[in-house]
C-alpha cells in the first residue's frame, strides 16, 4: 500500500491528512459542545442541533451576499461582523425554541429526541422555503482562502487554521465561563441539583433557556465557519448530526475533556481511513470500529466512578 | 381505586367489549378493515399501497414491544427491516437473471448491477438466495442473530435509553454506507430493481398482487397474536417491570441482559418479515428506504398509533402514510410541516398516541352512552428517565 | 484477599471502597450467624448503605471480600447474587405501582427467571399458596387484587418486603424498613421482622433508636466507612465512642 511513495511524501500526507481531520476534528466539537451542555444541564437530545449550525452557515452566506451586492469594498472584513451575527441569530432562536418547545420537555431524554427530530424537519423546511433549496456558498475574503506551506510538500489551508483556532478559543472560553462567572455557576449548580438551586433563588428556567440558547449560539458559530470548507444546504446538517452523536457517546456525555478526545479520535479514524478507501466504506469501518470501542467501553472512554 | 366491572350485574357483552381487558373488539374491528373494507373499497393501485404501509406496521408492532413495553428507542429498525427486504429482493433478483433474460450481459447469469461493476461472478453470500426456502429462513434468523450480536455487549454494559438510541442510529446509518459503498454486490443507491417473479409467478400483476396484500394482512394477524401472547406471560410483565423499576427486577434474580436481547431480537424478527412482503409488494428495495430518516419515521407511526398498543400501531402505520400520500402529492411543503408538527404534538400532548385517545376519552364516552360503569380513571404513561 | 472457609452465613474480610479516592468503606470486617438479626447504625454518610450495596452487588468494591455461605460474592452479578439466596430491599419502597400486589409478588417468585421459562411460567397452586403465605404475613391478604400505587407508605414497604420472602432468601438486606412508618405500623414490622427472622438471617439499617432496642441481637455501628462499636444494644449505648460521635463532639 505504501510502496509506491517514498518516505517525505508519506510523511506530508500523514500531516496533511491529519490536519484535514484537525478540520473535522473543530465541527465535531463545535457540535459536541452544544449538545454537552444541553444534555448534560437538561437531559435532552436535541436532534434538531445540527440545525443551528445551518442557521449559523445560512446568515453567513446572507452577509457576504449583502456584502457583495451593497459595499464591496467591506469584503475583507465584513467576517468580524457576520461571525457574531451567526453568533446573535443562531442565539435568538434557541431562546425561542426553549421557551415553546424545550422548557416542557426536560429529563425526558426519549422524548425531546423525537420532538427535536419533528423540530428539525420543521426547521429544513423553512430554510427551503424561505431561503431556497440550492446549495449556497459564501464569499470569502482573500486571506482566508490561501495556503500556508511550510515545505515543499506541505500545504495547509488557512481556513482550517482558523476553524481551529475559533474552536480552542470557544472551548476555553466555555470553561472560563463555566467555571469563573456568576452565569456559569448558576449552570453547574442548575445542572446538579435543580430543586436546590431552585430553593436557593436561583431562576433555574431563565437559566436553562440562556444555557440552550448558549449552546444554539456555540453551534451557530460552528456553521458560520463550515462556510469556509463547504456549501450550504437546507439539508447541510444531516451529514453531521449521527456523527456529533456519536461523539458525545463515545466521550462518555459527562466530560468536556472526554469529548474533545473522542471527536479527535473520530476526525483522525475518519480521515485516515478516507484516504484508503471511498468515502462510504470509510464511513462503515468509522461505524465499525465505534461500535466495537463501544461495546468495550459501555460508559464511554472518561467517565468516572461515583455512587449512584 | 378499581371497580372490578365484571362483578357488576348488567352490561354483560357490551361491558366486556368497552372494558380493556378484553382486545376482541380491536381485533374484529381491525380484521374487518383490513379484510372486508379496505380491498372492496379501494382500486387494485391502491390497495397495493395499503399493503405497502402494512408492511411498516410489523416493524411498528416490535417497536410497541420494544420501545412501549421495554423502554428500549430503537431508531434503527430499518436495519432489520432492509435484512428482510433485501433478502427477498436478492431471491427476486437472481430469478429475474436466468441466463437467457441477461445473454446480452457480458457475464450471462448474474443480476444486472454485477455486470455493469465489472463483476463476474455471483459472490458467494448470494448463494443461499437461489433457493426459496433457504431464503425464507434467512429472513426469519438473519434479523435475529444479528439483533443478538449487536445488542448483546450493550445490553450487558447496561446501555440504556439515549445512548442505545443513538448507537442503533448509528447502525442503521452504517449499513446504509455499507449499500451504497457496494455497488456492484448491493446495487449501491439505486438498490435492488426490475424484479418480477416468485417462484415463476408474476407479483406484478393485479391479481397477485391483491393475494399478496392477503398474504400481508394474514402474517399481521399472525404477528399481533404473537405479540399479545408475549405479552401476557411473565416475560412481559417483567420487561413493562424494568422499564419503571430496573434495579428492583435485577434484585428480584433476573438477568436483565438476556430478557433485553430478547425482546430487541423479536422487535427485529417482525422488522425484517415486514421488510420481506414489503419488497414482495413494491417490486424493489433501495437503500432510501431503510435509512436513518424511515427508521424513525417506523417511530413516529407506532407514536401515534400508541406506543403501548400493538393494534394502534397498524392503524399509526396506515394513517400516517395515507395521510403522507395525500398530502405530499398535492402540498408537499406543507405536509413537511405537518409531519414536522405531529412529532411534536404526540411527544406533548398525546404520549399515548390514538390509543390513548380511544381509551381515555372515547370508549368511556360510550360506556357513559351505553350506561355502564366507568373503570377506573385512565393513568398518565410515565415520563421515562435515563 | 482472604481465602479462609468459616462457619458463618456472611463473612466480610477487609472490605473496601472508593470512590475517585474517597474511601466510603473502609477495610471493614463484619460476620453474620445464621438466624441473627443484626442492625446497623451510624450517622448519615458513614457508609451503611454501601456496604448493603456491596453485598448484593449493585457496587463493586475495590478490594476484600465478601462471603455468603463460603462463596465468594465481589464477582458476581446481581442476579446471580440473588438467586444464591440474598435479598435485598431499598431505602425508599421499590415496587411496581402499576401491577397488583398478586403480580408483584408472583414476579418476584424464584422459579421461570430465564427468558424461556418465564414465557412458559403459569401461576398454578404452588405459586399460588406461597403467595397468599407471604401476603399473610405482610398483612396485605385483603389487597392482593389492588394495584400496589393505592397503597399507604408503610404497606409499600411491606409489600417490598413480601417480595424479598416470596425469593425465599437465606440472608435479607434491609435498608430503613420503617422510615416514614406510623407506630403501629412500626409494630407490626417489628412483629414480622421476628417471625422472619426464625427462618434467615436479616441485616437492617435503620436510625429509630427505639425500634433498634426492640428488634436487635446485635448492633454494628458504622462511622466515616470504618466499624466503631460492635455489641449488644446495652453495650452500644454504653460506648463512650458511640456517645461522642452521636453527640457530635
Amino acid at each position: 500500500m505504501f510502496a509506491e511513495y517514498s518516505f517525505e511524501e508519506i510523511k506530508s500526507i500523514l500531516i496533511m491528512q491529519s490536519f484535514g481531520g484537525l478540520s473535522l476534528l473543530c465541527i465535531y466539537v463545535l457540535m459536541g459542545l452544544g449538545l454537552y451542555v444541553v444534555f448534560g444541564q437538561m437531559g435532552v437530545i436535541n436532534m434538531a442541533h445540527a440545525e443551528f449550525l445551518v442557521i449559523g452557515s445560512y446568515t453567513m452566506c446572507l452577509a457576504s451576499k449583502f456584502v457583495v451586492d451593497h459595499m464591496p469594498t467591506f469584503i475583507n472584513h465584513y467576517l468580524w461582523i457576520a461571525i457574531p451575527l451567526s453568533f446573535g441569530v443562531a442565539f435568538l432562536v434557541g431562546w425561542i425554541v426553549e421557551w415553546l418547545l424545550i422548557s416542557r420537555l426536560y429529563k425526558r431524554p426519549l422524548d425531546t429526541l423525537l420532538a427535536t427530530w419533528g423540530l428539525s424537519l420543521i426547521m429544513q423546511q423553512c430554510f427551503r422555503t424561505f431561503i431556497g433549496a440550492r446549495e449556497m456558498s459564501a464569499t470569502l475574503p482573500d486571506w482566508l482562502m490561501g495556503s500556508w506551506a511550510p515545505t515543499d510538500t506541505i500545504d495547509i489551508p488557512i481556513n482550517g487554521l482558523v476553524i481551529l483556532a475559533t474552536t480552542i478559543i470557544l472551548t476555553t472560553g466555555l470553561v472560563i465561563f463555566t467555571r469563573k462567572t456568576r452565569w456559569g455557576l448558576r449552570m453547574r449548580s442548575t445542572s446538579q441539583n435543580r430543586d436546590m438551586s431552585q430553593a436557593l433563588g436561583i431562576n433555574t428556567k431563565v437559566t436553562d433557556r440562556f444555557t440552550f440558547a448558549l449552546a444554539c449560539g456555540i453551534s451557530g458559530i460552528g456553521g458560520a465557519f463550515l462556510t469556509t470548507v463547504a456549501s450550504t444546504s437546507p439539508t447541510a446538517g444531516t451529514a453531521y448530526i449521527v456523527d456529533a452523536f456519536l461523539v458525545l457517546v463515545l466521550g462518555g456525555l459527562g466530560s468536556l475533556f472526554g469529548l474533545v478526545i473522542s471527536a479527535g479520535f473520530l476526525a483522525l479514524l475518519s480521515s485516515i481511513l478516507e484516504f484508503f478507501m471511498t468515502g462510504s466504506m470509510a464511513k462503515v469501518w468509522l461505524y465499525l470500529i465505534i461500535f466495537i470501542v463501544l461495546a468495550k467501553f459501555t460508559k464511554g472512554l472518561f467517565s468516572s466512578k461515583v455512587r449512584t | 381505586m378499581t371497580t372490578n366491572s365484571l362483578k357488576q350485574p348488567g352490561g354483560g357483552l357490551l361491558d366486556r367489549l368497552f372494558s380493556g381487558r378484553s382486545s376482541i373488539l380491536s381485533y374484529t374491528v381491525l380484521a374487518i378493515i383490513l379484510f372486508l373494507v379496505l380491498p372492496n373499497l379501494l382500486s387494485a393501485f391502491r390497495l397495493n399501497m395499503a399493503g405497502k404501509y402494512l408492511c411498516y406496521a410489523f416493524a411498528c408492532i416490535g417497536l410497541v414491544l420494544c420501545w412501549g413495553h421495554a423502554g428500549i428507542l430503537s431508531l434503527g429498525q430499518g436495519l432489520f427491516f432492509g435484512i428482510g427486504g433485501y433478502s427477498m429482493a436478492m431471491f427476486l433478483k437472481l430469478e429475474a437473471s436466468d441466463p437467457e433474460s441477461t445473454s446480452i450481459q457480458s457475464t450471462p447469469g448474474i443480476p444486472d448491477f454485477m455486470d455493469w461493476n465489472q463483476v463476474t461472478e455471483l459472490p458467494w453470500f448470494w448463494y443461499p438466495y437461489k433457493s426459496f426456502p433457504l431464503t425464507v429462513a434467512l429472513i426469519l434468523t438473519l434479523p435475529v442473530i444479528i439483533s443478538c450480536i449487536l445488542c448483546f455487549f450493550y445490553f450487558k454494559g447496561r446501555v440504556t435509553g439515549v445512548v442505545f438510541a443513538i448507537i442503533t442510529q448509528s447502525m442503521v446509518a452504517c449499513s446504509w454506507y455499507f449499500i451504497v459503498g457496494n455497488q456492484g454486490y448491493f446495487g449501491g443507491i439505486n438498490g435492488i430493481t426490475d424484479l418480477k417473479t416468485l417462484n415463476g409467478w408474476d407479483i406484478r400483476t393485479e391479481s397477485a398482487q391483491k393475494i399478496l396484500y392477503f398474504v400481508t394482512c394474514i402474517c399481521l394477524f399472525g404477528c399481533l397474536f404473537l405479540s399479545k401472547w408475549v405479552l401476557s406471560t411473565r416475560l412481559g410483565r417483567v420487561l413493562a417491570a424494568q422499564r419503571d423499576k430496573e434495579e428492583r427486577v435485577r434484585f428480584s434474580g433476573y438477568n436483565l441482559t438476556s430478557f433485553r436481547v430478547f425482546i430487541f431480537a423479536f422487535a427485529a424478527l417482525l422488522a425484517s418479515i415486514g421488510g420481506a412482503l414489503f419488497t414482495l409488494q413494491v417490486g424493489f428495495m433501495s437503500p432510501n428506504l431503510i435509512g436513518v430518516v424511515p427508521s424513525i419515521d417506523l417511530i413516529i407511526y407506532t407514536a401515534v398509533g400508541g406506543r403501548l398498543c400493538t393494534v394502534g400501531a397498524v392503524y399509526g402505520a396506515l394513517l400516517i402514510n395515507t395521510a403522507k400520500t395525500m398530502f405530499s402529492e398535492a402540498y408537499p411543503t406543507v405536509w413537511v410541516f405537518i409531519y414536522g408538527a405531529l412529532f411534536i404534538l404526540i411527544v406533548l400532548a398525546l404520549p399515548k398516541g390514538l390509543a390513548g385517545v380511544w381509551t381515555d376519552h372515547v370508549r368511556l364516552w360510550i360506556r357513559s352512552l351505553l350506561k355502564l360503569d366507568s373503570p377506573a380513571k385512565p393513568k398518565k404513561i410515565k415520563s421515562q428517565t435515563t | 484477599m482472604a481465602t479462609t472457609n468459616t462457619d458463618y452465613l456472611l463473612a466480610i474480610e477487609d472490605l473496601t471502597v472508593s470512590f475517585d479516592g474517597f474511601k466510603a468503606v473502609d477495610a471493614v470486617n463484619l460476620y453474620v450467624d445464621q438466624g441473627e438479626l443484626r442492625v446497623i447504625i451510624g450517622p448519615n454518610g458513614a457508609g451503611k448503605t454501601t456496604i448493603l450495596d456491596l453485598i448484593c452487588g449493585k457496587t463493586k468494591s475495590t478490594e476484600g471480600s465478601i462471603k455468603f455461605k463460603n462463596q465468594e460474592l465481589t464477582n458476581m452479578r446481581e442476579h446471580q447474587i440473588v438467586r444464591a439466596g440474598v435479598g435485598r430491599k431499598f431505602q425508599t419502597p421499590s415496587i411496581y405501582e402499576n401491577l397488583t400486589v398478586l403480580e408483584n409478588l408472583e414476579i418476584s417468585y424464584p422459579w421461570g427467571r430465564t427468558v424461556f421459562g418465564s414465557l412458559k411460567f403459569k401461576r398454578d397452586e404452588k405459586v399460588q399458596a406461597r403467595i397468599d403465605k407471604v401476603a399473610e404475613q405482610i398483612y396485605l391478604t385483603d389487597q392482593l387484587d389492588m394495584e400496589a400505587e393505592f397503597l399507604s407508605h408503610g404497606q409499600k414497604q411491606w409489600l417490598e418486603i413480601g417480595m424479598l420472602l416470596v425469593q425465599e432468601p437465606e440472608l435479607i438486606l434491609l435498608d430503613e424498613p420503617v422510615a416514614g412508618m406510623s407506630f403501629k405500623e412500626r409494630e407490626a414490622t417489628a412483629a414480622l421482622l421476628k417471625e422472619i427472622v426464625k427462618e434467615r438471617s436479616v441485616i437492617i439499617i435503620e436510625h429509630d433508636m427505639e425500634f433498634v432496642a426492640r428488634i436487635a441481637n446485635r448492633v454494628t455501628v458504622l462511622h466515616m466507612g470504618k466499624i466503631l462499636a460492635d455489641g449488644t444494644m446495652e453495650e452500644i449505648q454504653s460506648n463512650e465512642k458511640v456517645k461522642e460521635v452521636y453527640l457530635g463532639h
